[in-house]
C-alpha cells in the first residue's frame, strides 16, 4: 500500500475545519455550536497525526491528540451542562433568544 | 483507495450536519464524520487514537450531544429545528478560511521539509500496533499531563454535575 500524501491529509482537516467554523458562526442552536467545536478539534487532531506519522520512535502527535481528545470531553460534559441549565432558566437554546432576553 | 472515500464520507456527512435544520440528523451525521476520522487514524498507523476516538467521541460524546439535543428542545410534536442566521458573515468567513489554508498548505512544499524526507515512512517496522509504545511514553514521559488529565476529568465530572443540578431558588 503506498502512502498517502501528507497534503491530501491536511486539505481534508481544512475542510473540516472551515465546515466546524461554519456550524460555529451560523447556527443558532447551542448543541449544534458544539458539534462544530467538535469539528474543529476532529481537524485539528488530524493534522497532528499526519505529521506524527512521520515521528517514529516518540509519537508525540498522538499522545498530544489523545490529551486534545480528552480536553475535548470534559469541555463536551461541561458545556452541555451549562446548556441544560440555560435551558432551565430561559425556556430555549436559541442563543439570539438568550441573548435578547437577556437584555430585556 | 480507502482514504479518499472516508475522507469524501467525513466531508459529505460534515457538510450535510451544517446545512441540513433538523437536530438529530445533524447529530447523526456528526457520528458518520466521527467514524470515517476513526478510519482515517487506522490507515495513518494510529490504532490506539482510533479505539480512543470511537470510544471517547462515539460513544460518549454523541451520547451527551444526544441528551442535550433531547433535553433543550420540546420534542412535542414536530421534529426539532435549529434555524441558522449569519449567513453571509458564516459563508464569508469559512470560505476565506478555507481559501487560505488551502492555499499555505499548497504553496508550503511540506513534503520537501528535511525532517519529513529523513525519517522511514514506515514507522513501526517489526513492531505492529502503537499501543505498547503510547502505554510506555504515558507512564514514563508524560506522566505528569497523564494526572492532569485526570485531575481535569474529575473537576469537569463534578462541576458538570453541580451545574446541571436543580438549585433551590434563593
Amino acid at each position: 500500500m503506498e502512502a498517502i500524501p501528507l497534503e491530501h491529509i491536511l486539505l481534508l482537516g481544512a475542510v473540516l475545519f472551515s465546515i466546524g467554523i461554519l456550524a460555529v458562526i451560523t447556527k443558532r442552536h447551542a448543541v449544534v455550536v458544539l458539534m462544530g467545536i467538535e469539528l474543529i478539534f476532529n481537524a485539528a487532531n488530524l493534522n497532528l497525526i499526519a505529521f506524527s506519522r512521520y515521528d517514529p520512535s516518540l509519537l508525540q502527535g498522538q499522545l498530544f491528540s489523545l490529551f486534545v481528545i480528552v480536553v475535548a470531553a470534559a469541555e463536551a460534559a461541561v458545556a452541555l451542562a451549562i446548556v441544560l441549565r440555560v435551558y432551565q432558566h430561559f425556556h430555549t437554546a436559541n442563543l439570539p433568544d438568550i441573548v435578547s432576553k437577556e437584555n430585556s | 483507495m480507502l482514504f479518499y472515500i472516508f475522507a469524501v464520507l467525513a466531508i459529505l456527512s460534515a457538510g450535510y450536519m451544517v446545512l441540513t435544520r433538523n437536530l438529530l440528523y445533524a447529530g447523526f451525521s456528526l457520528l458518520i464524520t466521527l467514524l470515517s476520522v476513526a478510519g482515517i487514524y487506522v490507515l495513518l498507523f494510529a490504532d490506539f487514537v482510533a479505539v480512543v476516538q470511537l470510544m471517547v467521541y462515539v460513544g460518549g460524546v454523541l451520547v451527551l450531544i444526544l441528551f442535550g439535543i433531547m433535553l433543550s428542545s420540546r420534542v412535542r410534536d414536530k421534529s426539532v429545528l435549529s434555524e441558522s442566521g449569519n449567513k453571509v458573515w458564516g459563508t464569508l468567513v469559512g470560505g476565506l478560511i478555507l481559501m487560505g489554508l488551502c492555499y499555505t498548505i499548497l504553496h508550503a512544499n511540506i513534503s520537501a521539509l528535511p525532517w519529513l524526507q529523513t525519517t522511514e515512512l514506515n514507522v513501526l517496522g517489526l513492531q505492529k500496533s502503537t499501543v505498547q509504545s503510547i502505554g510506555i511514553k504515558l507512564m514514563t514521559d508524560v506522566v505528569v499531563p497523564f494526572e492532569l488529565a485526570s485531575l481535569l476529568l474529575l473537576i469537569a465530572l463534578m462541576g458538570a454535575a453541580y451545574i446541571a443540578t436543580d438549585k433551590p431558588k434563593a
